[in-house]
Order: structure tokens, then sequence, then C-alpha cells
């Protein structure tokens, strides 16, 4: 067992300068964190790290690895701002516990592109201005990827006619081949990433105009 | 789909739909919003809060905050080190709480350590002693009864602004009255509140933080701080959303103390249930309204009561309750208007600016009059508002005359003419109310139409003298010519560091080797003159008339130069004489105050109008609401932008939407019940339908370029035009925003079918 939250201050080197008023006995009240050593990748990196086993995969990037991409709009699984793919599936980093990640594969949307080289979903954003503030965007692109990726599979959603998710009647949905992605699967897949600014007229072209040219499944 | 006039200009010049140039580094994760700011050594910050609406504080201590290891400072009232009150216009807000509380999540203490968590626990780990008392939760008896106890320091009124108009009659042919109610909405930004406070070498501190007016926060906290503005130095940080509720101050004045006093940076990032609490919500609205017309359905008066509840402090309240007196009758040109509008002081929470502000909460009620005068008169809706409707030369409700074009009535015939969507009676259960969610095969669906106008007051009004500041250079850079535009305007993700770019492009396009690249908005700080708020849809004019300003008066000083050097090239003569550079104020034309007691008066320098068209279909049965299709026609004056300026009225109508439907902060004996995202519930891409616009582009010669402000008049005529369309599936009167869907299926008399 390691003391974990602290690593940044370690690197820093610094250790907190303690003002007149502060006191540093101990606090009976927290309990002790727990570490855990893990080997994650993130964008294709490797790290091994010792996380507290109550950190979120959103802290991790955020607080650890500082990766700011991922965004913190509501740390409950309300917002999505905080989706991230796992091994192309995409997740909400702030309901993940990185303990529970040793030897996974994280994308964040810094992993996609890059501005001088951007990804077909970041491009496709920009051209049909697809935000605004856009704090909700990292969160909107890494959850578009994964939509095209599971249309791509075939994985029906909620709003799959049930022709195509249940052929013959099968009670269990069943992956037939590629979906096509039309307006009303877009929003249904993407309901669960609020844009407060309400872009979501450019969100639905953009993520239509990557489904039509078949890019960005990844 | 989306008919757009395009406007004229150079490729990348006012009109043309340039992309943002934040964009790239926002959708890469790249752009860094103040919550992702970092340093090495810095500490964050937590606020400890009031679980009481109205109490007094008998006894903090600190001690066990104080004693748990990595925590570096725990501040109360007491550690203010200059003046301890703080407010937009009034000073009457504590920078922490001295003696009492006032409302719930009213800040008591602050606490610096070495981790978030632990900065939380010590908050938790403080022992406040609170004595409760009775708190005032009803904002008409906190107005009318002398009896009740006073929230404000001199009573429970903020503002009373009446507006008199003609004589009102005591009846006229037709008399319709409705009282109509408004939730208290939230700006739900995604982005919480969050900013760095770093101490400075001279001893003052720099603050990045995400704000909509960096120059009204240093007014601010630099007082509270004990230090001369000069040594409380802001820069804009990453702001991820505003929509109003940036406008006041959260944890601005906290960063700043704490790490004056620890001597290292302090980080601040408010989570989704304080950001609930960090910030002021739109007005909750009661409203009594009394129209007066004629047969034919000309309106001979208006009476009305409009009650404000402001919560504990005042913020910008007295500008909400003038906009709503002001614009209390909305774009009809009515003879005999009797208006009391009141804000009051509660101890609900505090409200302030929020798209729309005042002008929001009046235009559902109008409207909504406007329906049912319609229904007792027996005229379409798009009839009765007509037959009513302002244009040019109209007087308003304050005797102001509109002097700019006010197509209303040609606006209202275009959206009623444009083609409505097909009918739902599909068998596919996804298009229906409620979608895969729906429990039935649609028996009770109803298909309704509804229409909405508004007219909202852009930039400051009643005498504020309003401006902004722009400096502009231009200078070799790696031996290129070279733009850099300089203000202190905050972008909040409404483009205005494209529109300031293409002003630039548009204004200096002479100098002829200046290419797409070569133009910078640096980013904003206090190093410029103030640029005033971004709100009230005041940035484009307001700011683009500063940018434009500059940029003539360096394109003046180039072609000087130019005069006493013929034959030199832009490059040659920026290599000659060096940089040029101008700052300009750009204000516009002044505004007066209202009569105090007839609310007469020039108090606005521009007025927008917006008409939508709403498309629902109601589940009478289930009380559910989809929302079809929305339509607007809005005149913006002149686009600066096109897919801005959609993204404009796109944003504001799902806001809008979100009001009629979805959004309220639910307050019972003044407590939050539901701060979050899974309680307090926002449009999503699956709630927001498709929309259909129409932008006119009739100028108002009196501003830059003939633009109007654009952001605001959509959040106002969506709600009414979606409370409408409701009322006309359902049959039910609905005087209540938003609706519920108990307000719906349990209505208390059924419609008829
Ligand atoms: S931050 Fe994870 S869903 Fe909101
Ligand atoms: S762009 Fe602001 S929340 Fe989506």
């Amino acid at each position: 067992m390691r003391e974990s939250w602290d690593s940044r201050e370690r690197i820093a080197g610094r250790a907190g300068r303690v003002t007149g008023q502060a006191n540093t006995s101990g606090d009976a009240a927290a309990p002790p964190p727990v570490g855990a050593d893990l080997r994650i990748s993130v964008n294709g990196a490797w790290h091994a790290l010792t996380v507290d086993t109550r950190e979120s995969l959103l802290d991790t990037l955020r607080d650890r690895l500082g990766l700011t991409g991922a965004k913190k709009g509501c740390d409950h699984g309300q917002c999505g701002a905080c989706t991230v793919l796992i091994d192309g599936r995409r997740v909400l980093s702030c309901l993940t516990l990185t303990v529970s990640l040793d030897d996974e594969s994280v994308t964040t949307v810094e992993g996609l592109g890059l501005p001088g080289a951007p990804h077909p979903l970041q491009r496709a954003f920009v051209e049909h201005d697809a935000l605004q503030c856009g704090f909700c965007t990292p969160g909107q692109i890494c959850s578009a990827v994964g939509v095209l990726a599971e249309a791509a599979e075939g994985r029906p959603s909620l709003v799959t006619h049930r022709d195509r998710a249940h052929p013959g009647g099968s009670a269990e949905p069943v992956i037939t081949g590629a979906l096509p992605l039309d307006e009303e699967e877009i929003r249904e897949r993407m309901s669960g990433n609020l844009c407060r600014c309400g872009a979501y007229p450019g969100i639905l072209a953009a993520i239509a105009e990557a489904a039509r040219a078949g890019e960005g499944a990844r | 789909m989306t008919q757009t006039a395009r406007g004229t200009g150079s490729d990348l010049g006012v009109g043309a739909g340039v992309p943002r140039p934040d964009g790239l580094l926002k959708v890469t994760g790249e752009f860094a919003y103040s919550s992702d700011l970092y340093l090495a050594d810095m500490l964050w910050g937590a606020t400890l809060r009031s679980p009481h609406p109205s109490a007094w504080i008998r006894a903090v201590d600190v001690g066990p905050a104080l004693a748990m290891p990595g925590v570096h400072a725990v501040l109360t009232h007491e550690d203010v080190p200059g003046e301890r009150f703080y407010g937009l216009e009034h000073k009457d807000q504590p920078v922490l709480a001295i003696d009492q509380v006032r409302y719930q999540g009213e800040p008591v203490a602050i606490v610096a350590a070495d981790h978030p968590e632990t900065a939380r626990r010590a908050a938790d780990a403080i022992v406040v002693t609170y004595e409760p008392r009775e708190a005032v939760t009803d904002p008409r008896r906190a107005l009318f009864d002398p009896g009740c106890p006073k929230v404000g320091p001199e009573g429970n009124l903020v503002r009373h602004q009446p507006v008199r108009v003609g004589t009102v009659p005591p009846t006229a042919e037709v008399v319709v009255t409705g009282e109509y109610e408004v939730g208290m909405q939230d700006q739900a930004f995604l982005g919480p509140e969050s900013g760095l406070a770093v101490p400075a070498e001279d001893g003052g501190v720099e603050l990045f933080v995400a704000t909509q007016w960096l120059h009204v926060d240093q007014d601010q906290i630099a007082p509270c701080l004990g230090l001369p503005k000069d040594k409380v130095r802001l820069a804009l940080a990453g702001v991820g959303g505003a929509f109003g509720a940036r406008e006041d101050l959260s944890m601005q004045v906290h960063a700043c103390m704490l790490a004056l006093r620890t001597g290292r940076p302090v980080k601040f990032v408010y989570g989704r249930e304080e950001s609930f609490f960090g910030h002021v919500h739109r007005h909750p609205a009661r409203m009594r309204y009394e129209h007066g017309a004629t047969r034919e359905g000309r309106l001979v008066y208006v009476k009305a009561e409009i009650v404000l509840d402001g919560g504990a402090y005042r913020s910008s309240s007295p500008a909400v309750v003038g906009n709503a007196a002001s614009l209390g009758v909305g774009p009809y040109e009515v003879d005999n208007i009797h208006i009391d509008a009141y804000g009051a002081y509660t101890n609900n929470p505090p409200c302030g600016a929020m798209r729309g502000f005042g002008a929001v909460q009046a235009c559902y009620a109008y409207e909504s009059q406007m329906d049912r005068l319609a229904e007792a008169c027996g005229l379409d809706p798009v009839e009765i508002r007509v037959r009513n409707a302002v244009s040019q030369g109209s007087r308003m409700a304050t005797g102001q005359v509109i002097d700019s074009p006010a197509p209303l009535a040609g606006m209202l015939r275009e959206l009623a003419a444009m083609p409505l969507p097909g009918s739902s009676c599909s068998p596919d259960l996804r298009a229906l109310p409620g979608g895969v969610a729906q429990t039935t095969h649609g028996e009770g669906v109803r298909r309704g139409v509804g229409y909405g106008v508004g007219i909202k007051n852009i930039c400051f009004s009643e005498g504020f003298d309003d401006y902004s500041t722009a400096r502009v250079r231009v200078e070799l850079l790696g031996d290129e010519p070279h733009i850099l535009v300089h203000t202190a305007a905050a972008e909040v993700g409404q483009g205005l560091v494209t529109v300031q770019a293409q002003i630039a492009r548009t204004e200096l396009a002479e100098l002829a080797d200046l290419g797409a690249a070569r133009v910078t908005v640096a980013p904003a700080d206090t190093s410029v003159g103030s640029a005033g708020s971004s709100s009230a849809s005041r940035q484009s004019y307001v700011t683009g008339g500063a940018v434009r300003a500059a940029c003539v008066a360096v394109r003046e000083r180039l072609a000087a130069l130019r005069a006493e050097h013929p034959g030199l090239g832009p490059a040659e003569l920026l290599r000659a004489h060096g940089p040029v550079e101008e700052t300009r104020e750009y204000r516009h034309r002044p505004t007066h105050p209202m009569d105090p007691l007839t609310g007469q008066g020039d108090s606005h320098v521009q007025l927008a109008l917006c008409v939508h068209r709403a498309v629902v279909d109601v589940d009478v049965d289930l009380g559910l609401v989809k929302v079809v299709e929305l339509a607007a026609v809005q005149d913006v004056g002149k686009i600066l932008n096109p897919p801005a300026l959609e993204g404009q009225i796109h944003g504001g109508s799902a806001q809008g939407l979100g009001l009629a439907l979805m959004e309220e902060i639910q307050v019972r004996d003044g407590r939050v019940l539901n701060p979050s995202f899974t309680d307090y519930l926002i449009p999503t891409i699956l709630d927001m339908p498709p929309m259909r616009l129409s932008i006119l582009e009739n100028p108002d010669p009196a501003a830059p370029y003939g633009l109007r402000g654009a952001g605001e008049p959509p959040t106002l005529s969506s709600t009414p035009a979606i409370a409408a369309a409701v009322r006309a599936a359902s049959g039910l009167a609905l005087p209540r925003v938003p609706i519920r869907p108990q307000d719906i299926a349990l209505a208390p008399a059924a419609p008829a079918r």
C-alpha cells in the first residue's frame, strides 16, 4: 500500500508550505487511501501507475496524466463531457474506476487527432460549426467515434427497427452487419451527451457526414 | 433546412462563414478551459456553504479543519482583507457570510488544501452553529405584507418600475385576463465555475478565470482584497458557456484571498451540485395580465403586475425589472398601459442575469394573453399579432419610437407561410412523444401549432455608460504584415473571436498582402480597457464597433504614412516606420433612464425581434410532449457570420424549449430540491427538433454594419410558441412554464376530445 493521491506533489518536489494557521496533526476521520499498481495505455503510450482505488479514470487522466481534454461537467454520469474510448467502446470516465483498467487501452480526444492532423470527426465538427463554447465537444466527439463503430459492427440501439435488431422475431437483439446511421439513430445514440449551447443541429450534421463518408469509426 | 440570406464580404471578412479560430483547439482537447489550469505547486480551494435559507450564525469553529493534514488555510469573513461586500450594481453581498446567512448555499468559509478532496473534507469539518429563523420565500408576501421580515438592507423591494401610458378605461369590448408563472431556470453552462489565482511578486494577484466581464470582476475583487486595481490582474481562461451565470462573482475573491494568504496558487473548480448554488438563476415570475381590445382584436389597453423574485441579493435584478416593465406589452401598439413591475428580496436563491433577462418572463405572459385574445375575438393567432404589430415609427410602452426597421407583420406572415412538417400518424412508436419509452400506441397523441413573438433590448439600457475598447496593431512579424486585435471581451462560445478577426480583415483589407493567417485576436485580459460584458447580446455591436473604430484609425495612419512615402508597399512601410497601433473606445448612442413614475424615456439603444412557430405532438394521457419542429424568423440587421449566427438561434431556441417543457430549479421553503443533471433536465439532442430558419437583414443605421444583437431574441419567442402549441394540442390553459407532464395528464378538467 502506498500513498497515492499526492503523486503530483512529489513530482513537483515541493512539500506544501504550511501557513501560520495550519497544523499537521492526524485526521482520524478520513479512511486511509488504498493504492494499486497497474499498467494502462493512454493514447498509445503505456503508463505504470499506482492509483488510489477510489480514483476515477477522469481524475487519473486530468490530474495525473495532464490530459485535460476529457471534461468534468458533472462527475456523476449525467452529462457525457468525460466520454473516452476503452478499446474502441465509449465509456463515461467519471464513472470508471482506474483500478479496473489494468492492461486496458484508453483513447481520449487528444489521441484521436491533433490540431494539425485532425480526426475526420474533429474536422467535421469544425466544418459544421458543431460547437460554441466547446466544453461538451471532446465528449461529443469520442461518443461519436464510438457510435460510428457501434453502427459499423451492427450493434442495434433502442430505435433500431425491430426487423433489423431482432431478425425473425428473436428475443435478444442480434448483430447482423453494419447498420445505417440515419438522423434518428444518431440522435438516440448521442442522447447521453448534453450540449448546453444547443449546437445539436451542427453535431447531427457533422456525425451524419462522417457516417456517409464512412470515416471516423476508430 | 436553413434558408439564410448570405451577407456580402470578402472570403474571410464580415459576412463570411469563417470557421471559428479556436475550433480546432476545442475539437482536439487542446483548448484550456478555466477548469483545466494547473500549476505544480497549486492548492485547491473549497467552500463551506449554508444549509439554511435563513439563519443567524452563532459560532464558527475552524479548528477541526485547520487540524487536518494538507490544509493550508481556512478563512472566514474576518479574514477578508478589504471591503466585505460586493455586488454588480449595489454592494449588498458579503464575500463570506457575516453573522447571518440569507440563502441556502451562501458561502460561509473557504479552505485551501493540497488535494481537492482534502479541501472538501476540511470544509465539511468546520463547525458552524446556526440559529435558523423564518425564511421569506413568497415574493408577493415579501413585497406587500408589511409584517414580513426584511431580507434586503432597506426592506424587500429591490425595484418598482411603473409604466403609465394614456388612461386605462374600465373595460373594453373584449377583455381577457390571466395569471402566469415562470419557474426558476438555470443557465446550466457545462463548464462549472472555476479559476486559478496566482500570487504576484508585487503583492498583487493574477486571476485566470472564466467570466463574462473581466473589468467588472476586477472592480469588485480589488476593493475586497484591499488592493489597488492595478494589482489585481485578470485574464480570461477558457469559458465553458455563460448565458448570464458568469456575470456575478463566484469563486473570484475566494481564490484570490487564499492565494494571497498562502502565497501559493489556488484553484477552485465547483462540482455540478455546487454550481447550482454558485451562480444566480433566472428570476421566477408571477404575472397578472389584463388585455382589453376591440371586437376586431385591436388592443385598447394592457394592465399588468409583474413580480420577479430576486432572491437574497440584488445582483442585476434592477435591470431585469426594467426590462420586464419596458417590454411588458411586447412588440404591440397599445395606447393605454398600466404596468407595475417589481423585484423582491427573499430568502430564495439569488437571481440575476440569464439570456433575455426580464424580457423572457414578460414575453411568456403577454404572448399567452395574445392567444387568449385571439380566441376571444375568433381570430387566428397570427392575425391578432399582425393587427397589433409594431413597425418602424411605432411607439413602445416607454414612449420610445422604434427608429429602425421592425417588420414584424411581414415576419409573422413569412413564418406562417413556411411549410408544416408531416403528420405523426405513423405507426412507428419511435416518432411518438416519449420515444421508445412510450407505453401506448399513440391513442392519446394530438398535434398542436403555436406562435410566439419576442422583442429584446440589445446592449445595456437606461443610461448606462456602455462602451468597449479595442487595440489594433499592425506590424511585421517574420517580415510579413500582421494584425493583432486586443480587447477584454469575453469569448464565451458565441464566436466573438471570429467576428473580431473578420472585422479586422474587412477594415484593413486594403493592406493587400494580408492573408488569412495574419490576423490574431489576442487573449482577453485587463491590460487593455474594458469591453463591457458578454451579455445583453451586445458584444458584436459594441466590441465590434470598437474593433472597427481602431482598425479605421490604423488605416488612416497607414494612409498618411503612404502619402509621406509614396511607392512603398505595406511591408516596406511597416519596416521603415515600425508598428502602427491605435486604441479606440466605442460607445453606442446614449440611452436614458425610465421615469420612476411613468416609465417613460428612450431607455433602449436597439430593439430586436424574433418570431417562432412550434409544432408539437402531445400525448394528452401521459402528459408527454415532443417538439416536432421549430421555425423562426429573426431580423439581425446584418449577418456577420452565418454559421455562428445560426448557432445562436439554435441555442437560444433550445434554451427556450427547456424553459417551456423541462427546466426548473425546484425550490421548497427556500431549499433547492434538484441540484443535478439527473433532476434538472436540459434538452438533449433527442429533445431538439429540426429547425427552419429565415434570417432577415434590415439594417439598423445606428449600429456598426447595421447589425442587431442576435443571441437573446430567440430565447424569448420559443417558449411561448411551444406553450401555445401544447395548449392547442391539449385544450388546456397551462398558465405556467415549464409545462410538466402532470400539468397535462392530471389537469383538473380533462380536455374534451
Ligand atoms: S462528467 Fe462524466 S458524465 Fe458528466
Ligand atoms: S458547445 Fe457549449 S456545451 Fe456544447
